[in-house]
């Protein structure tokens, strides 16, 4: 493994770049590494020296490849399309809160409420709609409205907790947890806990069109594009660069001029409009807005981050890492489903993988300390 | 980016007019309490243009509280502090760094997860041209050419500068620290034990560019353990004992021993019994 390295290279960037070309994606690192082409050994053995050495956390493209092996062979529906559509539409709202989460997290927070914001900015969102659709308004208009709801409420819950985290000085956790409270009982007392379901049709047309002869719903391609641009904001832009820098050492990032506070409150405010976006997405799904939606999901997210690569102590994490986070805990479910797995197996399947990350993320830790 | 390169600053026609000037720093009883704990009383001293002047004393005499204050990371809890005469009351290290006074601190303040370049320019990151770079999209390869370009005039080699900062060796992290500071600084140049984690060759090569930045004018405070490189490169010596500033030496017309009887209190005794 590590014979073909020349010193000035990096086996890790040189295997992180090789895992790019493979998933047909620049680099996400912040080092543009040069191609050289007059050595290659390999493929394989990089992919393989790297995923042992779980830097950034790309041993999950790894098991994501196992587990669809695993599943293809168990479940001969496995690769058929309503299971791609079944998957695709199952990660949308974990890959919109997971989003946002990795931003938090790359800070050394977290947002424990993202799913609670989720439910309560879909609700809210459609109570909104629901009461327009009495009037005279135009439905396009009303879903609009609907949508700019949502976002303006996440908008608002993230502000709010990244006010208390950065001016009242209250750790992230507790923060969120408190309106992780909050937005839940707000999202029962809205509608009573009842389902709204009398919706514009827009609605229901974003939740059940499916592009490409029944391949690409629509709804995951929305998902799709804010994780392009989520990606270009992490790790092309000042903004992504500040998120590592303050998670890397806010001491650093304050004598430099960041504006710390207010970074923090910015990472806070995405992660809630991120979570708002994902409301609207889940009612659209379901064509229905339910009280329960979005329970529980920021530990499906959080898992999604962690098996990404990102550390809790903050510094680090990419999108990519995260989607790919992201659809195994998605096709672990589905897979389960398939192959006629009792449906609580799910959670502890996800917890094990998730378990499993953090150790080797502690592994690594370890390696690189000694 | 280079409106705050040393060579920027001496446009001013009396660089030679020493006396004229006023102090680039000056301290007036300056006091620092944490809490119940006093970590500097009643220090007084002034900088000039093109001086070198290194700071002694022993662990905790309060060398890195007098730095973190000229640097605006700590507020004194007395007295007062001049910048070129006008009294200053810098709310952040980012305002003292805006008026071109820049810091080596000890615990270097480098972010070990972003890559060395990105260390050299944070908060001055260097941004596209056009409508992408209004967004906030970086010019990664500006950035690295001219963090390159930065490194190469300090001639302090690191192992990659686009490496993680984490991943570098204690003492290419140091040199990536004091090289950020020569590279922004213009007015003043204020060095915590720059050279603590450095090689024989590489703190040779750090006393090399103090005395290059002084013959631009540019004045710099060393704090340093290392007696013998105080001697090589600085023109005085304030020796702080207990948060006291209790001695100033001109390195000239001084000796090691001396400096270190002053440094262990020694000094103080004497003079108390004569
Ligand atoms: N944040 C703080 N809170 C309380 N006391 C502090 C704090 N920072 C420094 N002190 C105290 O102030 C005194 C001076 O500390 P300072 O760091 O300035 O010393 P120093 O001369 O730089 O020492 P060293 O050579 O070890 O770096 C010490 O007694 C120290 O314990
Ligand atoms: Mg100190």
């Amino acid at each position: 493994m590590t014979t073909d390295q020349t010193p000035e290279t990096r086996p890790e960037d040189q295997a992180m770049e090789d895992i790019g070309a493979l998933l047909g994606e620049t680099n996400d690192d912040w080092s543009d590494a040069d191609d050289d082409a007059e050595r290659t050994p390999s493929n394989l053995m990089r992919l393989l020296g790297f995923l042992a050495k779980g830097e950034g956390g790309w041993w999950t493209f790894g098991v994501l490849v196992f587990i669809c092996v695993v599943f293809g062979v168990l479940a001969p529906d496995f690769f058929s399309r309503s299971n791609w559509v079944a998957t695709s539409e199952y990660a949308v709202e974990y890959l919109m809160l997971a989003l946002g989460e990795t931003f938090v997290i790359a800070t050394g927070g977290i947002d424990l409420a993202c799913g609670a914001v989720l439910g309560f900015s879909g609700m809210l969102s459609a109570v909104v709609m629901q009461s327009m659709l009495g009037g005279h308004a135009d439905t396009l208009l009303i879903t609009v409205v609907g949508v700019v709801v949502a976002i303006a409420t996440g908008a608002a819950i993230g502000l709010f907790n990244g006010f208390m985290v950065t001016k009242a000085k209250l750790t992230p956790f507790i923060v969120t947890l408190g309106t992780l409270g909050m937005a839940t009982g707000g999202t029962y007392l809205l509608d009573n806990g009842n389902q709204v379901s009398n919706l514009p049709p827009q609605i229901a047309t974003l939740g059940t069109t499916i592009w490409l002869s029944g391949w690409l719903p629509v709804i995951f391609v929305v998902a799709a594009v804010f994780a392009i641009g989520a990606s270009v904001l992490l790790s092309r832009t000042r903004f992504g660069m500040w998120t590592y820098v303050v998670g890397s050492n806010p001491l650093a990032a304050r004598r430099a001029g960041l504006k710390v506070d207010r970074h923090l409150i910015k990472v806070y405010m995405l992660s809630g409009m991120l979570a708002g976006v994902a409301g609207v997405l889940v009612t659209a799904r379901f064509t229905i807005a339910s009280p329960i939606a979005g329970a529980n999901d920021e530990l499906d997210a959080i898992a999604a981050v962690v098996i990404g690569g990102a550390s809790l102590f903050g510094g680090n994490g990419t999108i990519l890492g995260t989607t790919i986070g992201v659809f195994v805990v998605s096709i672990l479910v589905t897979g389960l489903v398939l192959v006629n797995v009792q449906p609580f197996w799910q959670q502890v399947a996800v917890g094990a993988v998730l378990l499993s990350a953090v150790m080797l993320d502690q592994l690594r830790r370890r390696l690189a300390v000694a | 980016m280079s409106e705050n390169r040393s060579q920027a600053n001496l446009a001013s026609p009396d660089a030679s007019g020493v006396g004229a000037d006023p102090p680039i720093v000056e301290l007036r009883n300056v006091g620092k309490h944490y809490g119940r704990i006093t970590a500097l009383k009643h220090v007084s001293f002034s900088i000039r243009k093109g001086e070198v002047v290194a700071l002694v004393g022993d662990n905790g005499a309060g060398k890195s509280t007098l730095v973190n204050i000229i640097a605006g990371a700590l507020a004194p809890s007395v007295g007062e502090l001049l910048i070129e005469g006008e009294p200053m009351r810098f709310r952040s290290a980012n305002e003292a760094r805006q008026m071109g006074i820049e810091t080596v601190y000890q615990d270097l303040a480098l972010a070990n997860d972003v890559p060395a370049w990105a260390n050299l320019f944070l908060g001055r990151e260097i941004k596209r041209r056009g409508p992408l770079g209004a967004l906030g999209w970086l010019d990664k390869k500006a950035m690295i050419g001219a963090a390159d370009e930065a490194l190469g005039r300090t001639k302090i080699r690191i192992k990659s500068i686009e490496a993680k900062c984490g991943a570098l060796s204690g003492g290419q992290r140091q040199a990536v620290a004091v090289a950020r500071a020569i590279n922004w600084g213009s007015r003043m140049l204020l060095m915590d034990e720059p050279t603590a984690a450095l090689g024989v060759e590489q703190q040779h090569q750090v006393g090399v560019l103090i005395q290059a930045v002084r013959e631009e004018g540019t004045p710099v405070l060393l704090v340093s353990h290392n007696l013998p490189q105080v001697m090589a490169v600085s023109d005085r010596i304030l020796v702080l004992f207990h948060g006291h500033l209790v001695k100033e030496l001109a390195t000239a017309r001084t000796t090691t021993d001396e400096v270190i009887k002053w440094i262990t209190g020694a000094g103080l005794v004497r003079q108390a019994a004569s």
